[in-house]
């Protein structure tokens, strides 16, 4: 790992002040899990860290609005044991438990798991090109074990996928990311312009300023319906998704009212499906409408060999999904 | 220049930056306190160094393992704030003030934590190097479920209580890896602690 200074900051202006002095070459650290371990690798290397772990940011507070606002600094166990998100929002609970494990989840914030890195072999491993890791070097994944990798919204530079869960149910809850930046200018980003396609800058993840800094995640009141999510991996536990898919259904007289989709694990980002979700809206609740929406929400799709097998595999897990959300319905 | 000198000199000069802002940054090293079971601590530490390494390699605490170094076995679970977490990928300055506590804080030769003797009564291991991990993490996993904290494998997560399936221990310990794959003995020994015969 390379040298670095240390500083805690207390409070949110005091975090976006240190990183304004400190320049370009700092981060902030709040679990860790994912910048240590690129830092161990020299895959990241800032010379200061700004620890924003203890920044008064770690509630969940049911807002007047009806909204749920959840600070940055949340540890990722404690929104997916949280009662009011359990009841109300439990397709964040599911996604949130079906990534990592439990000793990463105690660590982990909610602002953290939004900016986690792809975990494209090429890009861990320094000896291959990697465009997101050195811009212009070239995309080793392009011809090579690319099983993991996107089959929609990527591009000739990279087609590295997201890796987090919960921004797959975040995609479909709606949600708000809340920020400040230096100069104390505050935002509300909607996730769906969060995070960004890889086009020929991959290097480039979200919309975030430098020394800008996520306080807040804001669920707008839940959706109606039944809400999943589901995630189809090589193992049963503790691995990153081959697919996800996060629905929410609502149904009456066997009529879906409305519906929402997101996919994980084949984009540079979290993949809201507003094609499938336009088939799905005033159709009947059967197994050929989910399949009508299945196959629009993946006809752009394009595999790169080894990945070939995950459209279909999005299209079935589609499929699976709406069907187990229909028969859940009370 | 070597990329390691440029490291170095990055370092060096945000360090600068820092004493020309007043911050108190120190020579290197940066000050933190607190406490291993229960026996206070204050270290002067490399910024780099990760509670891992603090405890096994500046307290001498050897019972918590280094697996992996990347999160990925459970071999280095400790518990902070009586919550487990893995040791290696947290830097030891950010637990200032914490209340930390090891395999051997947990209980010793001659008085085990019942979860110690459920996994020697068992059998719950084979080489034994996973095993601290794995103790200190079913220990903390016990308290989640007294807690009523869902896991990937609960059917309703609104559901207050939690039924203690095997699938239920087994998703719960997925985080905790043993290449022996003592699994059904390890599962069999929580079982024991859970249901209170700590036999």
């Amino acid at each position: 790992m390379k040298p670095f200074t240390y500083e805690r900051a207390n409070d949110p202006e005091a975090a976006i002040a240190a990183i304004a002095a400190a320049g370009a070459d700092a981060k902030f650290i709040s679990g860790g899990t994912n910048l240590l371990d690129l830092m161990k690798l020299e895959i990241e290397q800032p010379a200061h860290l700004i620890d924003i772990s203890r920044l008064p940011l770690q509630e969940i507070d049911e807002l007047p609005t009806g909204e749920l606002h959840i600070g940055a600094q949340a540890r990722n166990s404690d929104v997916a044991a949280d009662r009011y998100v359990r009841t109300r929002y439990p397709v964040l609970s599911q996604a949130l438990l079906a990534g990592a494990s439990p000793q990463l989840r105690n660590m982990a914030s909610i602002g953290g798991n939004l900016l986690q890195r792809t975990r494209c072999v090429y890009f861990y491993d320094t000896a291959t090109p990697c465009n997101k890791r050195a811009p212009g070097e070239g995309c080793a994944a392009l011809g090579g074990f690319n099983r993991g990798h996107a089959i929609l919204g990527a591009s000739e530079s990279c087609i590295a996928t997201h890796p987090s869960d919960m921004a797959v149910a975040l995609a479909v809850l709606d949600a708000r990311i809340e920020t400040l930046g230096i100069g104390n200018i505050t935002r509300s980003i909607p996730i769906r312009d969060f995070h960004l396609l890889p086009e020929t800058t991959p290097h480039i993840e979200t919309v975030l300023l430098p020394g800008e800094l996520i306080t807040a995640v804001v669920l707008p009141p839940p959706p109606r319906g039944r809400q999943l999510y589901r995630k189809v991996r090589d193992r049963a536990s503790y691995e990153f998704a081959l697919v996800s898919v996060a629905a929410t259904l609502a149904i009456t007289n066997g009529v879906i009212d409305e519906a929402r989709v997101a996919f994980g694990g084949v984009a540079h980002k979290p993949w809201r499906a507003l094609e499938a979700e336009a088939v799905l809206h005033g159709r009947p609740a059967t197994v050929d409408t989910y399949t009508a929406a299945a196959d629009a929400a993946l006809a752009r799709a394009v595999g790169r060999g080894l990945n070939d097998f995950k459209i279909e595999l999005a299209k079935r897990t589609l499929v699976a999904t709406l069907m187990q959300a229909a028969e859940d319905r009370t | 220049m070597a990329r390691s000198n440029q490291g170095v000199e990055r370092a060096r000069e945000a360090k600068q930056v820092e004493k020309a802002a007043g911050r108190t940054v120190g020579d290197g090293t940066e000050s933190v306190r607190f406490t291993v079971n229960r026996k206070p601590f204050r270290l002067e530490l490399d910024p780099r160094t990760t509670l891992l390494d603090a405890l096994r390699e500046h307290i001498h605490l050897c019972g918590t393992k280094k697996g992996c170094d990347h999160g990925q076995c459970g071999a280095c679970t400790v518990l902070v704030a009586g919550r487990r977490i893995g040791s290696c990928l947290t830097l030891a300055v950010m637990h200032d003030g914490d209340d930390i506590v090891t395999i051997e804080g947990l209980g010793t030769p001659d008085a085990m934590h019942p979860m110690q003797a459920a996994f020697l009564e068992r059998d719950g291991y084979q080489c034994g190097y996973c095993t601290s991990g794995q103790i200190c993490s079913a220990v903390a996993m016990l308290e989640e479920i007294k807690a009523g904290w869902p896991s990937h494998v609960t059917a309703d997560v609104a559901a207050p209580h939690v039924e203690l399936t095997d699938a239920e221990l087994r998703e719960r310990m997925s985080g905790n890896i043993c290449r022996c794959a003592a699994y059904p003995n390890i599962v069999a020994a929580i079982r024991d602690v859970a249901e209170g015969d700590p036999s």
